[in-house]
């Protein structure tokens, strides 16, 4: 069960214009499994999402996902108009009317009952980040996709979210899919980290990095074991455009 | 049947009202107020070419505006030009070219006056049916496209992400607004059709705090300014539109004042 993915990119790559935003992605997402995401600004990791999510047709390569699929998406950024009079208990209905089971379970979660009747407009960054993942656990998906899902949230509000995050893996048992800009913080929970910039550039488990001195030192000082220290070294280096201008050594793990 | 033309007026207003709410919480919601404004410019390009091509009015003016929504979503994405700019051309284009073909026409008398501001005089039977018509159409295309409609207002990707439709919603959408811009005409002109659409809306957005609310509040806002302007024009003798878009602008003051917020507070659960 498992190994079934719930979504899977094969070589997949997005051309907008004439600009690759991103080549040769492959990677997979399964029932239970978290799925890291991280890069620098403009490396395509939204654009591979998009992919995974259907909202963007691959140019390359193949996007498959499982038939059926409950996805819930808590996009990287929602603009809301003074023209929308929308509260929380509104927005938690957008793409369809989660159980009120369901929408007290993923209120209690990320502790929001107090903001229930504001308009989303009024919340703050940190509020507003809550309420994007409440809504998305009341939906009770298959998969959940997180686009920067810490973005505006404060040092100690960050390690309550990724603590958040991991709790529902283990509570829906679902599969996440979340992308950061964060080059060195990742969760401990992460079965697997991506890194991207415009391809992959290297991809492994965060737990075979953790053995290493350098992460356990660092680990120790966060003090926290949601997040643990994706030891990224980087073996070519990219010019401007984005291409690499060293060849490849061995151990960048292109696949 | 209904005799009385002030009668027919005020029916045919008021089921104009009724449809012009809920679309047009979704033209300020999505910022598309000069997009309805181009297309209501168009309208008079359709007269024009009904009267030219002998077709029912409504048609023609339904089929212009279609072409030239289409032609706008074709244009933005594979021009330069900018949005707002594209607007005004469109706009001006299909207005100027519909008094060229207008007066052209030499065998034909048109009233331009009603045409460009409406006229209470000019609602027939016929009228009548297809604004019926056109509501319920209305009517259960929101009721089956509002979900889709509305997250894509809020977040395209987000609703595409989680399985919902909006380019079909949205093309639905913009069919409608073409149906309403054909049947108000008569009522309230082609220059004026999208404050019926705009200002309602911008009114029942102060007293509202639902989405669902701020609908059904434009609905009957629009409501009483069609009621108030129609009557103010058959005793003032003043143009129907522009009657029905000074009332509407008054009701808009007057939900800015604080009486308006204490209303607001009595419709919190």
């Amino acid at each position: 069960m498992a190994d079934k993915p719930l979504i899977k990119l094969t070589k997949s790559g997005y051309q907008a214009a004439d600009r690759w935003l991103v080549r040769d992605v492959s990677l997979s997402v399964s029932q239970g499994e978290i799925v890291t995401l991280i890069g620098p600004n403009g490396s395509g990791k939204s654009t591979t999402a998009k992919m995974a999510l259907g909202i963007l047709k691959p140019t390359t390569g193949e996007a498959f996902r499982a038939q059926g699929l409950q996805v819930s998406y808590v996009p990287q950024k929602l603009m809301i108009d003074w023209t929308l009079p929308l509260d929380v208990a509104h927005f938690f209905q957008l793409t369809g009317k989660p159980s009120i089971q369901a929408q007290h379970h993923a209120i209690e979660a990320t502790g929001i009952s107090h903001l229930l009747d504001q308009e989303l407009r009024s919340l703050s960054g940190g509020e507003f980040q809550r309420v994007l993942i409440a809504r998305a656990i009341a939906r009770e998906p298959d998969l959940l996709v997180l686009d920067e899902p810490v973005q505006g949230v404060d040092y100690s509000g960050e390690n309550e979210l990724y603590q958040l995050i991991g709790t529902i893996r283990d509570d829906l048992n679902c599969g996440i899919l979340m992308i950061s800009h964060d080059l060195h913080v990742v969760m401990a929970k992460t079965d697997q980290v991506i890194c991207l910039n415009g391809h992959v550039c290297c991809s492994g488990t965060p737990v075979t990095v953790s053995q290493s001195d350098e992460f356990q030192a660092l680990f120790g000082l966060r003090g926290n074991a949601d997040i643990a220290l994706y030891q990224h070294h980087h073996d070519h280096q990219h010019s401007a455009d984005g291409s690499i201008a060293h060849e490849h050594r061995t151990g960048c793990s292109h696949d | 049947m209904i005799d009385d033309f002030f009668i027919r007026a005020l029916l045919a207003g008021i089921g104009l009202a009724l449809m012009a709410g809920p679309l047009g919480c979704f033209v300020i919601w999505k910022r598309m107020a000069y997009f309805g404004d181009t297309l209501s410019h168009g309208a008079l390009l359709g007269i024009a070419l009904g009267f030219l091509l002998e077709l029912h009015l409504e048609l023609s003016v339904f089929l212009v505006c279609t072409l030239i929504a289409v032609t706008l979503f074709l244009l933005q994405r594979h021009s330069s030009i900018s949005s707002d700019a594209l607007l005004g051309i469109l706009a001006h284009a299909s207005l100027a070219m519909g008094l060229v073909v207008l007066s052209l026409m030499t065998w034909i008398r048109v009233d331009l006056m009603g045409l460009l501001f409406g006229d209470i005089l000019a609602v027939s039977h016929r009228d009548l049916i297809i604004i019926a018509g056109t509501l319920a159409m209305t009517g259960i295309a929101m009721v089956f496209t509002w979900r889709s409609l509305f997250a894509a207002t809020v977040s395209r990707e987000l609703a595409e992400a989680e399985g919902l439709n909006p380019q079909r919603a949205e093309i639905i959408f913009m069919l409608l607004i073409a149906s309403v811009i054909a049947v108000a005409i008569k009522i309230v002109g082609v220059l004026l059709i999208t404050s019926l659409l705009i200002i309602p809306a911008a009114t029942a957005r102060r007293i509202s705090l639902s989405p669902g609310q701020m609908m059904l509040a434009s609905s009957m806002i629009g409501v009483f300014a069609v009621v108030l302007g129609l009557t103010g024009s058959l005793n003032l003798d003043t143009p129907s539109g522009p009657s029905i878009v000074v009332a509407s602008v008054a009701l808009f003051l007057v939900s800015m004042t604080p009486f308006a917020h204490r209303f607001r507070m009595r419709f919190r659960r």
